[in-house]
């Protein structure tokens, strides 16, 4: 289920859909379509614009906001021009389960973005570095002085929702590093140890004030 | 037949001083004419009264009202318009001036204005007077003897006369000029007060169009060149992601195509968010200053303390301050790290930026920092700077908020 109001995007976005093996159900232009689609259709995921008509301000997020309390079941991925920390919150503020925001380039890089989009249809989270980097230039003097650069760069990919063997894959190191280092972060930080990926991911956004 | 310079400008002048003084009879005529209705009404009613002449009455009575109002910005059109003379616009309160000059004083110059006119036309016909003597039957002119004579003095007395008229005519709109000044301009003090009225209006109104301006930029990229980019983007990952047989030349123009892409949307994003991003108007300075930090190729660590919404022009203006001096410190500080403080104390928004760069910036020198003074002035705030040679630099930005 795609919603985005470039018909050129629209049509990348379903090509690269496809390619990842995800059957397109309908596509909408607008809030409105979108929400009827959803309810019609009852997709897994729906991939939405934030700025969508007829304001062009954050309809997609609102409308995001009513799939995830009327369809639970429907994982929503927002795109965006631009991220902004704050509708980052407004989405994750029930539930970090089954959300995804992004930029819209990050389309580009294919198979990244197919990633995201995984895991966020198995109902994990996937924000934007761009997110996590907003959250951490708010922060004053406080517990991730401690951290050492590479548990900042951990923590950063922890809250982008990425699993151990993401965080691996980005950082280039083995699993076992990784499990060591969220190890050190969750003691220095004092979070709770938590054993499902979200529930970490929950954690960690919690902390950065999300 | 060439007429000479001086004749010319003589004539020029004349006819400009003509057209006002043929403007105004009708302008000071006006009240005149409507106080005489008014008197036979009253007249009418003082005699033989009918409820018909007190309702009579209302109307010249009404119109004498709306006049003595609405002529006087028919006269500011006269002056400025056939005289070049700005009169400035009188406010309602002005009442007292505005009725002395339509209804006293105005009937007085109409009445020389009607003079002068009429010395004119009399004056062309005395001169031209062989003519009309010529223009007459024979049998009527053998009536008078001794017409031409006469017709011969009074053809002199006609040109000598208009000889005379463009200095009448020059002095009657002097009189005007002078008059008109007196009575329908206001002291120093009080122009002052309106210019300032009006100059803080328009640049309100200024700041405003240039704010809109931003945002209508900032839709029409977002909607158009940098979805494209995206979309080109996506294409090149697409087919760096499912050719997978190609040539290896092949491949790595479609990677180095692809990077440039992704680069191109980089840059065009970095300048866009600069100009006004959706997300001020939508939550506010707090929100979108986020973006602009993470932005920034430093480190920035960002405090906000922002009870409230500030005017859109004023949190526009916190934006770019921000924006332009996180560029400033990019580009020529060589800091390490960088601070950004914004608080709202009661009506005066404090923006902070600090870097702990090599200093030695200089506001008067440097045209980033003129024109981001220049923006903090359009809202009347205030900009110190303080960056010793060494650093570090620290520059104070304090804007005025009403709430």
């Amino acid at each position: 289920m795609i919603a985005e109001d470039s018909v050129l995007l629209r049509v990348g976005l379903v090509k690269v859909l496809e390619t990842a093996g995800f059957e397109v159900a309908a596509e909408a232009g607008d809030a409105q379509a979108l929400l009827a689609a959803v309810e019609g259709h009852r997709p897994d995921l729906a991939v939405v614009d934030v700025r969508m008509p007829p304001g062009f301000t954050d309809e997609g997020v609102r409308a995001a906001l009513e799939i995830r309390e009327r369809w639970p079941d429907t994982a929503v991925l927002m795109l965006s021009q631009y991220v902004e920390e704050r509708y980052a919150a407004h989405l994750l503020a029930s539930n970090t389960s089954g959300i995804g925001y992004l930029l819209k380039q990050r389309v580009a890089d294919v198979e990244e973005f197919i990633e995201a989009l995984r895991r966020v249809a198995d109902g994990g989270t996937a924000l934007d570095p761009q997110v996590v980097a907003q959250l951490l230039v708010r922060r004053r003097s406080d517990p991730l002085e401690r951290l050492t650069e590479r548990e900042r760069e951990v923590l950063a990919l922890m809250a982008e929702g990425r699993s151990n063997a993401g965080i691996a894959g980005a950082l280039v190191v083995s699993e076992s590093a990784v499990a060591k280092h969220i190890n050190n972060i969750l003691a220095k930080l004092d979070l709770p140890r938590a054993d499902a990926d979200h529930r970490r991911v929950l954690a960690v956004l919690r902390f950065l004030g999300v | 037949m060439t007429i000479p310079p001086r004749l010319r400008r003589v004539l020029v002048r004349l006819r400009r001083d003509l057209l006002f003084i043929g403007a105004g009879v009708p302008l000071h005529g006006i009240p005149p004419l409507l106080c005489i209705w008014a008197c036979l009404h009253i007249a009418d009613i003082l005699g033989p009264g009918t409820t018909w002449g007190t309702l009579g009455l209302l109307i010249p009575v009404t119109l004498l009202v709306i006049s003595a109002y609405g002529l006087t910005e028919a006269q500011r059109w006269r002056f400025r318009t056939l005289c070049g003379v700005d009169l400035p616009r009188l406010r309602l309160r002005e009442g007292k001036r505005q009725w002395g000059y339509n209804c006293l004083i105005g009937p007085l110059l109409g009445f020389l204005e009607l003079a002068v006119l009429a010395v004119l036309v009399t004056a062309l016909t005395a001169a031209t007077s062989l003519l009309w003597v010529g223009a007459l039957a024979w049998d009527l002119r053998a009536e008078h003897i001794g017409y031409w004579t006469w017709a011969g003095y009074a053809t002199v007395a006609g040109l000598l006369v208009l000889a005379a008229v463009p200095a009448l005519a020059g002095a009657l709109v002097r009189l005007e000029n002078v008059v008109g000044r007196a009575v329908l301009y206001v002291s120093r003090s009080e122009e002052l007060e309106r210019r300032v009225e009006d100059l803080t209006e328009s640049r309100a109104g200024a700041v405003d169009a240039a704010d809109a301006e931003r945002r209508r930029i900032e839709r029409d990229l977002h909607d158009g060149a940098q979805q494209r980019l995206v979309a080109l983007a996506l294409n090149l990952g697409l087919a760096k992601a499912t050719l997978k047989d190609l040539p290896p030349e092949a491949r790595q123009v479609i990677e180095e195509a692809h990077r440039d892409a992704k680069e191109a949307i980089e840059e065009l994003n970095s300048l866009v968010r600069g100009l006004h991003p959706a997300v001020l108007d939508e939550l506010g300075l707090d929100a979108a200053l986020s973006g602009l930090a993470a932005r920034a190729p430093l480190p920035v660590r960002l405090w906000t303390d922002l009870p409230g919404r500030a005017a859109p022009a004023v949190e526009a203006v916190a934006y770019f301050v921000v924006s332009e001096a996180l560029n400033n410190v990019a580009k020529h500080a060589e800091a390490t790290r960088a601070e950004v403080d914004v608080t709202r104390l009661g009506e005066i928004l404090r923006v902070v930026v600090a870097d702990d760069g090599v200093g030695g910036a200089d506001p008067a020198r440097g045209s980033g920092l003129k024109g981001l003074a220049q923006r903090v002035r359009s809202v009347d705030g205030a900009f110190r700077m303080s960056s010793p040679v060494g650093g570090p630099t620290t520059m104070t930005v304090e804007l005025p908020c009403m709430t």
